[in-house]
């Protein structure tokens, strides 16, 4: 066992509470951090925002929390400060990505630019060799093919690998998730053993810095705040026979298989196909129409394999959004970072700016933006 | 683990006699000082003795110090005494926030006056003539700091109180961080009013002080009893204010003693030492007249942050800036004031001593130092682009 410090990812809830447990359990030397990323009073009571907002991961009320925890723990913790590198990073590309028809996943922006990115340097500046998050994930080596691999977890309910395909080796050997062979039960189990006051707390499920969820009205006010205009992003709404059925108020408005809020009403239920961001169309349809036999997908990233040790097509099961089950595929490469995953069956809902992340039984392969 | 505590700038710990001064005032001299009885005489006594003590320091009278329940309520105190609607005050741009956060409210539409905010120099003082040329018919407070919280820089007092007699406009100095390490005349300064708090001389949080100039009216922001002079109501932080009698006594013996010399020592050690060991680094304002226990410190291409953690759990307790900024997004708007990049004011560090610490703790500081900040940089993407 190694007897260098190791930092703990604390956001107060219980996942990353019992990590900071266990490892001192273990007598790991544990170092507690808190990333502070967004000022969850900024935007608060703007154009309709709530005024004040608790239970996400970046609130006061959740600093506190985990401030608890290292107290009862016994063990130093620090808040950094990462409020202008979230936002560079994670909080414009967020609004962007909608301003240009896309659905982003910002979850996965913080994992590879502040989680096992900034925070990972601090940990190692401040002495620490590796960092521990309460993922529920599992990393190990694979000596056979000298790769860190990345795993699904024993608890296949609470599985956050979708979200960590974008980690390169040097982050995955630097990282431990001790989550990864537990349940969500028994780590509330371990939390309660351990003396937490917070071993009930309930899961966070928004995105943390979006109050309420109205990803729209944040927008709305974030861009208020700079000074910036919403661009005129209003457009057609259109058949996928090129047909004109209506008009809409900005594509941002929109994701792929949406079907409340279309603005027009025919006989049979209509949904979001597809977001034409060069046009400004969205493109609406029946719910047959919204399945896909193909996706391609870019800016790669390989955990189980080099960059360029895709000669040949590769049969594996492919995730396009974090509540679906991974589906049988080949994929095969494109063109230079780029991948066309071809489905044994069609999927629904296909969205470009999510992740397609790559699956050969539990191992992520690797992943890439759909595009 | 062997601790060294240089943050003395965000607070002290108490000095064992101004523990051993206020202990009689908790239980066994526990009486209100506004009552007629003996328990209430005892500690009016104490009082008032505590009160002569800080006017002594100040050089000032005891009937012009007002308690208060620190340096914040000092400085809220004597802008808000002071000012009414239509008003103009000028400030600087580097004040502690009790000030500069009092000045905005100052400018809201509810209260209606003007500020302005001069600027300072590369070694962060404030030009006399700014104040001077800042000046309007208007004009009714000047407030500037006496010395720097972040850097120690001594600011020209003394002529901006001659400009403000001369131009017969109230000035009001924030000497908190001067207090026991600069000697402070009131007379000299010409000042109308002046804060202080305790836990930044060794005594306890939640005590300071106001001196206010015989004459001068000041409206007093908390209503009730007519306690000090019906300037500050409220019963009387009897222990509190015995022990920053106490304090003011050991800050004023400090500058005869060699007090004050032995701690000018250690900072100046601490500085030559980590000026002459590591390259990209230098004191600011390193030229400008300053207290003799701040050391404000830029190690390029670190994250001040990173740094004081990283010492922390070595044992060695210092600071980026104001704790009252910590965990703050932007960088000290002292530093930036006087010119500092972004980035440079993010990678500076402050050192303040205090009385309690020894040779031993600059020791300690000076041998962690050299291999914490090398692996900063080591791991530090933008210090390996730079060299």
């Amino acid at each position: 066992m190694s007897l260098a410090p190791i930092a703990v990812a604390m956001s107060g809830g219980v996942d990353s509470s019992t990590v900071a447990a266990m490892l001192r359990a273990e007598g790991r030397q544990v170092i507690g951090l808190t990333m502070q990323l967004w000022n969850q009073r900024r935007l608060a009571g703007h154009d309709g925002m709530p005024e004040a907002v608790t239970g996400r991961c970046c609130s006061l009320d959740d600093v506190y929390d985990a401030r608890r925890v290292a107290e009862t723990l016994r063990i130093p913790y620090y808040v950094v400060n990462q409020e202008r590198r979230f936002e560079d990073e994670v909080v414009r590309p967020f609004i962007s990505e909608y301003l240009s028809g896309r659905t982003p996943i910002p979850c996965s922006l913080c994992n590879n630019h502040l989680k096992f990115d900034q925070l990972l340097i601090t940990a190692r500046q401040i002495g620490a060799e590796q960092l521990a998050t309460g993922h529920y994930a599992r990393v190990e080596f694979d000596a056979s093919r000298a790769r860190w691999l990345l795993r699904r977890p024993s608890d296949l309910g609470k599985d956050q690998t979708y979200f960590l395909f974008g980690l390169t080796q040097e982050q995955l050997s630097r990282t431990l998730f001790p989550l990864g062979n537990l349940r969500k039960s028994e780590v509330r189990e371990l939390a309660r053993q351990h003396g937490l006051a917070l071993a009930e707390k309930p899961d966070s499920q928004e995105i943390c810095f979006v109050p309420g969820g109205d990803y729209k009205q944040f927008i709305d006010a974030y861009l208020a705040e700079q000074g910036e205009s919403l661009p005129d992003t209003s457009g057609d709404m259109v058949t996928s026979n090129g047909e004109v059925i209506g008009t809409h108020p900005g594509i941002h408005n929109f994701t792929v298989g949406q079907r409340k809020g279309l603005g027009v009403a025919t006989g049979s239920p209509l949904y979001v196909l597809e977001i034409k961001g060069s046009q400004r169309q969205v493109v609406v349809g029946s719910g047959d129409e919204l399945y896909s036999k193909t996706l391609r997908a870019r800016r790669l990233n390989w955990i189980a394999m080099n960059d360029d040790d895709l000669p040949q097509p590769m049969r594996v099961s492919v995730k396009i959004r974090n509540r679906h089950e991974p589906a049988p595929a080949v994929i095969e490469k494109t063109g230079n970072d780029e991948v066309l995953a071809t489905f044994d069956q069609p999927q629904r809902a296909v969205t470009p700016g999510q992740a397609a992340v790559f699956y050969d039984g539990d191992v992520v392969v690797g992943g890439g933006w759909i595009v | 683990m062997r601790r060294a505590y240089l943050d003395n700038n965000a607070t002290t710990p108490l000095l064992p006699s101004v523990l051993e001064a206020m202990q009689p005032y908790f239980i066994e001299q526990f009486g209100n000082a506004s009552s007629i009885h003996h328990h209430g005489q005892q500690t009016r006594a104490a009082v008032e003795r505590a009160r002569e003590s800080v006017a002594a320091l100040l050089g000032c009278r005891a009937s012009e110090i007002v308690f208060t329940s620190g340096g914040t309520e000092a400085d809220n105190l004597a802008i808000f005494g002071i000012t009414r609607p239509g008003d103009h005050v000028i400030t600087s741009s580097i004040e502690h926030h009790a000030v500069l956060n009092a000045c905005k409210r100052l400018q809201e539409d509810a209260v209606g006056c003007d500020v302005t905010y001069v600027p300072v120099d590369g070694q962060a003082l404030v030009s006399p003539d700014d104040v001077k040329r800042a000046l309007r018919p208007n004009t009714r407070l000047i407030s500037i700091m006496m010395a720097n919280n972040e850097t120690g820089v001594l600011q020209p007092v003394n002529e901006i109180g001659a400009i403000a007699a001369e131009a017969d406009v109230y000035f009001h100095t924030d000497a908190v961080q001067a207090a026991g390490k600069a000697p402070i005349d009131v007379g000299q300064i010409r000042c109308d009013l002046l804060s202080i708090s305790g836990h930044k001389i060794h005594a306890q949080q939640g005590i300071g002080a106001l001196y206010v100039r015989k004459g001068t009216l000041l409206q007093p922001m908390l209503y009730g009893g007519r306690h000090e002079r019906a300037r500050r109501a409220g019963t009387e932080n009897v222990a509190g204010i015995v022990g920053l009698g106490k304090a003011a006594e050991l800050a004023r013996a400090g500058f005869s003693n060699g007090e004050v010399e032995r701690i000018r020592e250690l900072r100046d050690r601490l500085e030559r030492s980590i000026t002459g060991t590591f390259d990209s680094v230098g004191v600011n304002s390193g030229s400008a007249p300053r207290v003799p226990n701040t050391s404000s410190i830029y190690f390029d291409c670190i994250e001040g942050e990173a740094l004081v953690i990283a010492l922390d759990l070595k044992g060695v307790a210092v600071s980026t800036g104001a704790a009252c900024s910590s965990g703050a997004i932007e960088p000290s708007h002292v530093l930036t004031a006087m010119g500092l990049s972004p980035d440079r004011a993010r990678a500076s560090l402050r050192f303040s001593v205090g009385k309690q610490n020894t040779s031993e703790d600059v020791d300690l500081l000076l041998s962690i130092l050299p291999e914490t900040v090398a692996r900063l940089r080591e791991l530090s993407p933008v210090y390996n682009k730079a060299v």
